[in-house]
């Protein structure tokens, strides 16, 4: 039976998360757990992350799970979501925090002050609700997820990876932004699967079956 | 592009769904779970639930209900009703809610407003607001189910709840509430002009042209309704196909 654990350093809705694995994969393992034994013999692993990025790292440190995370990272499947993609990058404007510097590059806020939306409306941060992800290069993880799709954001910053080829998906809001990232095992999503119906449960059904 | 959403709100009172008229008048709408899978298969983008009686005795059954409904569907869940204390919005949270509304709580406290956007993140509070029109171009904020008048002008309120740290605002027309005669546009405006956070438009629903008004004319950036859904009068895959139709971008299912 694959174990899929979804860590808990106590930020996020991890429940939701647990959730939707279980959804999709009712034959898997689904474990909530904070315990650095059950990342290790993890088949799988998720790090979600919400509220700000500071408080997610200083609580991801304190947990003591931070360096088992970074060698699970090197081999096992691992799908970020939300902070937990923003964390996966180098550092932060929000607070200057560090953060785990799985990929090179940086998490900057929305800077939309003053600009309107086509209808007249000002841009609202952060920005709230289902917004469509363009597939800007091929990825097992977008099977059977058309192009364009609908997924549900919640955020005020987002991740500038450094590197092209890092960003799989994008989103706009009054500019274009990377909303989905990979590299190697890694896959990892501004916006919340989790929350996306059954756009989003597909997405989860991808990663309890990709083989990176 | 972003879509603008529309939020079917579902009243609880002891683990039922209920429509009020006018804040009173209770009718029996049916089980949250059942309605909450049924408006997510419709391709609604939110569902709100209120618990509208809020008092200490009841507030495992919400819980319940959360956790029940959240284990079943996945689109985002706000909770309102009877939040007091940051430990309030902790246990909902947990419950499964993606979001936490308080009303009354934050006029009588607004440091709990900071507090828990510090705690857990602004994305996750909400700050309701009870409005009715005192003169032309003027609101006043309401509290305990629209029974107390506060002397709180609705546009500063919601100023002043963006700059605590709220996330989003879900903006309940008094006068409007039960009416079936639309959103106060003028007072979803004030406010969506004013602030940089969304703003949900709240009471008045009567029919499909509303709700397109709300986001055309009121520039809300979703908006909430309840007994047009409940009732059966519409679909929400009715109403978002009505509003993409007049060119407001919406996520059709």
């Amino acid at each position: 039976m694959k174990k899929i654990v979804v860590v808990d350093y106590g930020m996020g809705n991890l429940r939701s998360v647990a959730q939707a694995l279980r959804a999709v994969a009712p034959e898997a393992n689904v474990l909530i757990s904070g315990e650095v034994a059950d990342i290790e013999s993890a088949d799988r692993i998720v790090l979600p992350g919400q509220g700000a990025m500071p408080d997610c790292m200083r609580s991801l440190r304190e947990s003591g799970v931070q360096e088992a995370l970074l060698a699970a990272s090197k081999t096992k499947p691992l799908m970020g979501v939300c902070i937990g993609e923003q964390m996966l990058f180098d550092v932060s404007e929000e607070g200057n925090a560090a953060g785990l510097g799985l990929l090179p590059g940086k998490v900057v806020r929305f800077q939309l002050d003053g600009q309107l939306q086509e209808d007249g409306s000002r841009f609202k941060v952060p920005q709230m609700g289902w917004n469509q992800v363009q597939q800007t290069a091929s990825h097992p993880m977008w099977q059977d997820i058309p192009d364009n799709a609908y997924f549900y954001f919640v955020h005020s910053y987002f991740a500038q990876p450094e590197q092209l080829a890092h960003t799989v998906g994008q989103t706009v809001y009054g500019a274009p932004f990377s909303c989905a990232v990979a590299r190697d095992n890694i896959f990892a999503t501004q916006f919340h699967p989790e929350k996306s119906a059954a756009t989003g449960l597909q997405l989860y059904k991808n990663f309890v079956h990709w083989n990176p | 592009m972003l879509a603008k959403r529309i939020i079917p709100c579902l009243d609880v009172t002891d683990g039922r769904v209920v429509k009020g008229v006018n804040f009173t008048e209770l009718r029996d709408a049916g089980d949250p779970v059942e309605i909450a899978r049924r408006y997510d298969e419709q391709g609604a983008d939110e569902l709100t639930f209120l618990d509208i009686t809020a008092t200490s005795d009841n507030r495992g059954l919400i819980l319940d209900i959360i956790e029940a409904v959240a284990s079943q569907v996945f689109i985002p869940l706000t909770v309102g009703g009877g939040v007091r204390e940051v430990a309030d919005v902790r246990r909902l949270l947990n419950a499964g809610a993606d979001k936490v509304s308080m009303n009354s709580s934050a006029v009588s406290n607004p440091q709990l407003v900071f507090d828990a956007s510090q705690k857990h993140g602004s994305q996750c509070i909400v700050v309701a607001i009870d409005a009715k029109q005192v003169s032309p171009g003027k609101w006043e904020v309401f509290t305990h189910g629209g029974r107390k008048a506060t002397g709180i002008d609705a546009i500063e309120w919601a100023k002043k709840m963006e700059q605590l740290g709220a996330g989003e605002i879900l903006l309940t027309s008094m006068d409007k509430d039960g009416t079936k005669s639309g959103f106060d546009l003028g007072l979803t405006r004030g406010v969506s002009d004013a602030i940089s956070i969304p703003v949900i438009a709240s009471g008045g629903v009567g029919g499909l042209q509303d709700l397109a008004d709300g986001v055309k004319l009121g520039k809300a950036d979703a908006v909430l309704a309840a007994s047009i859904f409940h009732y059966g009068q519409h679909t929400v895959q009715e109403a978002k196909r009505f509003m993409a139709q007049q060119g407001i971008p919406m996520r059709l299912v």
